[in-house]
């Protein structure tokens, strides 16, 4: 299959050769791979992305996937409208 | 390991005097980083480039990196997107006070050459009209203001750098710095490093660097914090900023908003991480000024660290007690967007050239020397 096909995120619409000419480029981290890609920085919050993506970089560099560290989670969970966090922030004054 | 010129910081600051060094012909240069690129303040800023300040020094470095943001890609040769746009900002007066400021302020920026214009209600609802009418007394606007992507620009110095042989070491932190007889032992969690000279521009820890030399630089850090929504279709050109009600406000050219501000209550610290209050609060901001945009979900919150000075200017500076210890740091949140002028002027002041800019303005010893420096109070 053209890797040009495989698509790694979802939100921001990465293939898999976005990815690997990137790590070509020498970013070979999940953090690097962020910035440079947009890859999790999407709706998702990377949580349909990140694990694809360690295991694309384990498969680059032979490293074993289980010690390839992952970006750190911070909220939301899930997108929230401004306004009703605003309305409930309210509510609780 | 030996170099001639050591940099503490892969932000955009340490990336930037890496590539005006190099241009200069001095590529014996090893640049420290403990994170990644951009993973201190850098990667976690508001992505705003803007002119409009209240003191000379900011308004002329801003004046200067913009020119060179607009030429940006062809002088590196950056095969990427900076994803520049020059949509400029609107920077609300709220209360009387600012408005008279304001009206100051813009006559300095003109008398320097910077294209800013004071407008009333109805002319800034022009610009946005999604704002509350309600919610400001007038405005300024500067049309060469606006955005620039921190991980490209900074990916940029960095790929021109490494090309012109600069040496980066990543995921790898400095633990002590002693001085010697021809310079310093840069010891680091992976190795020991000689260098001539040493530059710190570790934008949040240069304070904590500056005191492995015994060298109490007057700066700390404090927490900031920022969230983004998801990407809509496009609704707003320029940046909308407050300082009243401490709040800046853009739409990025990937659709996102961005939000941000610092808290007054916030204690000189190294913490970064999300704070619900941060979320609660900025959301009725929001919705008081800028109601339409609250109809957006946020996907995620983050924190980064303002580094800041007495002046809240930048010290860009040789330490004359340290010969060889050079300081760019205190940049107050806005060391993204000065870094073109900070590496040229690191490299003036390295090589001993004349510098572009009055060099006491940026001066670590202009707060011994002058009590009474002018505050910069265009800070969010």
């Amino acid at each position: 299959m053209n890797d040009k096909n495989v698509i790694i995120c979802r939100c921001e619409d990465v293939s898999r050769q976005d990815v690997i000419d990137m790590m070509k480029k020498g970013f070979v981290t999940v953090e690097d791979l962020k910035r440079q890609l947009r890859i999790g920085m999407g709706p998702c919050q990377g949580q349909n992305c990140c694990e694809l993506l360690k295991q694309e970089i384990a498969r680059f560099t032979g490293e074993n996937p289980e010690n390839i560290p992952m970006p750190r989670q911070r909220p939301l969970v899930m997108g929230v409208k401004l306004e009703k966090i605003a309305e409930r922030a309210h509510d609780e004054d | 390991m030996k170099t001639e010129i050591l940099i503490i910081g892969a932000g955009i600051s340490g990336t930037s005097i890496a590539y005006n060094l190099a241009k200069e012909g001095i590529t014996d240069i090893v640049v420290v980083e403990k994170g990644f690129l951009t993973s201190g303040s850098t990667g976690r800023c508001g992505a705003g480039v803007r002119q409009q300040w209240g003191t000379k020094a900011n308004c002329i470095m801003a004046k200067h990196s913009i020119e060179f943001f607009e030429n940006a890609e062809k002088t590196l040769d950056y095969d990427g997107d900076i994803e520049f746009k020059q949509e400029g900002y609107l920077i609300l007066a709220v209360t009387p006070e600012e408005d008279k400021a304001f009206s100051e302020n813009v006559v300095l920026q003109n008398d320097l050459g910077i294209p800013s214009v004071k407008c009333n209600k109805e002319e800034a609802l022009k610009i946005v009209p999604h704002l509350n009418p309600e919610s400001f007394i007038s405005a300024t606007f500067c049309q060469t203001d606006g955005h620039l992507n921190p991980f490209k620009m900074t990916d940029a110095f960095y790929q021109k750098a490494h090309k012109m042989g600069v040496n980066f070491l990543f995921s790898e932190e400095v633990e002590s710095i002693i001085k010697t007889q021809d310079g310093f032992l840069v010891k680091t969690n992976k190795r020991e490093i000689e260098a001539e000279k040493v530059v710190n521009a570790a934008g949040g820890y240069s304070h904590e660097i500056g005191m492995m030399v015994d060298l109490d630089i007057p700066t700390h850090s404090e927490k900031h914090e920022i969230l983004v929504t998801e990407p809509v279709e496009r609704m707003q050109g320029p940046m909308v900023m407050s300082f009243a009600k401490n709040i800046y406000c853009q739409q990025v050219p990937h659709g996102s908003f961005l939000i941000g501000r610092g808290d007054p209550k916030q204690k000189p610290s190294h913490d970064m991480d999300s704070s619900w209050e941060f979320l609660d609060e900025m959301s009725k901001t929001v919705m008081e000024i800028m109601p339409k945009v609250g109809k957006l979900r946020v996907v995620r919150q983050w924190a980064g660290l303002y580094n800041l000075s007495p002046d809240r200017q930048p010290i860009i500076s040789a330490v004359p007690e340290i010969p060889g210890f050079f300081v760019a740091c205190g940049f107050s949140g806005h060391g993204f967007m000065f870094a073109p002028i900070t590496g040229l002027m690191m490299t003036q002041i390295i090589t001993g050239k004349e510098t572009m800019l009055d060099r006491a303005d940026y001066d670590l010893h202009r707060f011994k020397i002058n009590k009474t420096t002018v505050k910069e109070k265009s800070v969010v």
